[in-house]
């Protein structure tokens, strides 16, 4: 397929179209609207399924009945509607249907503003859904992976039984880049839905989709299952990129834009001599603690560089267990650094750690 | 027209809507227990007064009864 | 009495439907959840569809319909089951999709959902169970609570100037341009039994016939929380419900634009289509 230039929201939910995604429920929101506007044109032509429903919490329900009958659905929302999904994502987390969630986030808390923002790593990695449920989150820093990651979303989300969260910002939702979208998977025939969907007990026993397990240890057992998914997930399904770590001193952890605006201000410290690398989570979910606890052993302190008062930081400063420095450089409410203000904040590092080592 | 009834134990509850509702006066609570333990609805009906008009049927929360109705002589 | 008599040369003329599991439920003694989940199981049977027939339970003491009913069935969050059923009818055209939803999950926290099922002119079933009250949860004030009435939240009984007046969900729904069959019945006695089947049959019908949402309330009762027998809680639905909340078709096909043609302005049909007496004005043209 030839490339593109393709604003981000649209490319998201045309990758989502060219991946089979079989229906559409969403409520307008900015900065992703214009993915509902996208869906609301093309579902109709194509004969599947769009509706603009009443409000997020609608939408996320909506989606969770269409996912109940085994279909490919998909939502997308932005900061304050995906608090308004953590109901609907948690009685879909606890019923173990495939779904597929595109976060375009946007400055907080309350309701902020309409600019970039990274700071629903929390809600969509660490809490999000009520309850011992654990999302997939992939984290594209640029239109071409916006459009990747959104396709495989649906396969994860499948190949696992959970949600697959697209996380991105503002900007990448709004920017425009040339891309290249994959051609056209049609939807799955109604008659090869999943064993397990919803679909007319017709010759078989009638199924239940439900989170309700009111002995607790049948509770627990359900819970087990859940987390045995989440230990395949974490062993099988962790992705990252690595730049100029081969002989990095520094290393900078940043997911998304964040990664991107990151690797700009490197090559200038690289330039400059600083010896500096950038490691840039795809899935945050599952977490690539594994390489990040071997930093301890690679280089002498990391530079986490976020869109929030500091999220991920938490996670890096867990994976390295305590044995190297972690500093963290970020901006909030959705404020987009300057990749220069993250070269001064590694120039700071790289002074920080020569005058240590003069000293000692 | 003759009719019968049977109670299915396992499903009901002796709410006794079923005693207020005949129109032959044949259903009555027992004074047993059921696995339940409640006092299960029965026929009573030594002159065979039931019709199998449907009544108990219709307003048993339980779908507890079964009903049978001679059909009329060809 | 011998029912060897009557049992060896005839077929039972009722038996238990084939479309409700033959399990004991958890509902009360003379609850009428029970009728009203026969009534739909029966019309299911009835109409032949138990096999392309998914229903969507919701909260409230009807939580666990899915143990109860013979069919594929999804559970909802606390009145979202319209937002379900939309999902689930709009990937599956093919199936019938109802919902079977309790006063707080319907007129309470679901109000915007149902609402809206109604306004897309959803080609879903919804089976709405008014009993007053908040059974599941012991007894608290509902949207349906009718003035005066003591609960655990209106303990002094509901006072309209501080606690509001209870919803008239059908007549509101009825307004509704996509709401194609918007009926109340109740289930205090036979007679209305009867007829609350029918009504149901309808609803289901309305669906199979593409026409939009279609919605049967069922006037019910709640004896363990209203403090009364079964039989005297079907009296009180009789005396003191049915009086508030009047019986009748409040839309009928024919009333409103089909489901899916197209909208121009519209001017509403003058008069209407109603169980006698109910009092209601006729809608004028828009």
């Amino acid at each position: 397929m030839a490339r593109e230039l393709l604003k981000g929201n649209v490319a998201f939910a045309e990758a989502a179209i060219r991946a089979g995604c079989e229906a559409y429920f969403g409520y307008p929101i900015t900065p992703q609207t214009e993915a509902l506007e996208h869906m609301a044109k093309r579902m109709p032509e194509l004969g599947r399924a769009f509706v603009q429903a009443e409000s997020e919490v609608a939408a996320i329900n909506m989606v969770y009945g269409a996912a109940t009958a085994g279909a490919r659905v998909m939502s997308s929302s932005s900061s304050p509607g995906v608090s308004l999904m953590m109901e609907g994502l948690s009685y879909i987390a606890g019923s173990r249907v495939p779904v597929v969630l595109v976060d375009i986030m946007r400055g907080g808390p309350g309701l902020g503003n309409i600019a970039p923002a990274q700071s629903d790593y929390n809600q969509m990695v660490k809490g999000g859904p009520h309850g011992d449920a654990r999302m997939i989150v992939l984290a594209p820093a640029t239109v071409q992976e916006l459009i990747d990651l959104t396709v495989e979303a649906f396969d994860l989300a499948e190949r696992y039984r959970c949600i697959t969260v697209v996380l991105a910002d503002g900007s990448l939702g709004q920017m425009m880049e040339p891309a290249e979208l994959p051609p056209m998977r049609e939807p799955r025939p109604a008659a090869e839905r999943a064993a397990w969907a919803l679909t007319g007990a017709a010759g078989r026993d009638p199924h239940a989709i439900t989170s309700i397990y009111l002995d607790p240890e049948e509770e627990e057992a359900y819970n087990q299952q859940l987390q045995a998914s989440y230990r395949h997930i974490e062993q099988d399904e962790v992705r990252f990129v690595e730049e100029h770590m081969a002989d990095a001193r520094i290393a900078v952890v940043a997911f998304g834009t964040s990664g991107r605006l990151s690797l700009t201000a490197i090559e200038t410290a690289r330039a400059e001599g600083i010896r500096v690398g950038l490691i840039r989570p795809v899935t945050l979910y599952p977490f690539p603690v594994a390489r990040l606890r071997r930093l301890a052993e690679e280089v002498d302190a990391v530079l986490v560089v976020e869109m929030n008062a500091g999220q991920m930081l938490h996670d890096v400063r867990a994976a390295t267990e305590g044995h190297v420095p972690v500093a963290f450089f970020g901006r909030t409410g959705g404020v987009v650094p300057m990749p220069e203000e993250v070269l001064d904040a590694i120039r700071d590092l790289h002074l920080q750690l020569a005058l240590e080592e003069a000293v000692a | 027209m003759k009719g019968s009834v049977i109670v299915d134990e396992a499903l009901c509850k002796g709410c006794e809507l079923c005693t207020g509702v005949c129109p032959k006066g044949v259903l009555a609570m027992s004074t047993r227990f059921s696995a339940h333990g409640y006092h299960p609805v029965e026929l009573v009906d030594p002159e065979q007064a039931c019709t199998g008009c449907e009544l108990c049927s219709v307003i048993c929360p339980e779908a507890a009864f079964t009903v049978y109705r001679e059909r009329a002589a060809a | 009495m011998s029912v060897d008599a009557v049992v060896p040369a005839v077929a039972p003329v009722v038996s238990y439907p084939r479309s409700l599991t033959p399990v004991p439920t958890h509902y009360c003694p003379g609850c009428t959840h029970g009728i009203a989940h026969r009534l739909v199981a029966e019309v299911i049977d009835e109409l032949g569809v138990q096999d392309i027939t998914i229903g969507v339970a919701s909260v409230g003491c009807s939580v666990f319909a899915y143990n109860y009913f013979a069919l594929d069935f999804a559970q909802a969050p606390h009145g979202r089951a319209p937002a379900l059923a939309t999902g689930l009818k709009r990937v599956s055209p093919g199936k019938l999709v109802f919902t079977y939803q309790g006063d707080g999950d319907l007129a309470s926290i679901g109000a915007a959902e149902i609402l809206h099922a109604a306004a897309r002119g959803e080609n879903i079933t919804v089976i709405f169970i008014n009993n007053a009250i908040y059974g599941m949860t012991g007894g608290q004030m509902a949207p349906t609570t009718l003035p005066g009435q003591r609960t655990t939240s209106s303990p002094l009984g509901r006072d309209v100037r501080t606690q509001g007046h209870p919803l008239r969900m059908s007549e509101l729904l009825a307004q509704v341009d996509g709401a194609a069959y918007v009926a109340r019945r109740s289930l205090h006695d036979v007679v209305n039994i009867r007829r609350a089947k029918k009504a149901i049959r309808k609803a289901f019908e309305v669906q199979q016939q593409g026409l939009g949402f279609a919605m049967v309330e069922l006037l019910s009762s709640c004896p363990t929380n209203w403090g009364l027998t079964a039989q005297q809680s079907l009296d009180w639905i009789r005396d003191t419900m049915v009086p508030a909340f009047p019986l009748g078709d409040f839309k009928v096909p024919g009333d409103a634009p089909e489901a899916g043609g197209s909208r121009g302005p519209s001017a509403a049909k003058a008069g209407v289509s109603t169980a006698a007496g109910n009092g209601r004005a006729p809608k004028g043209g828009r």
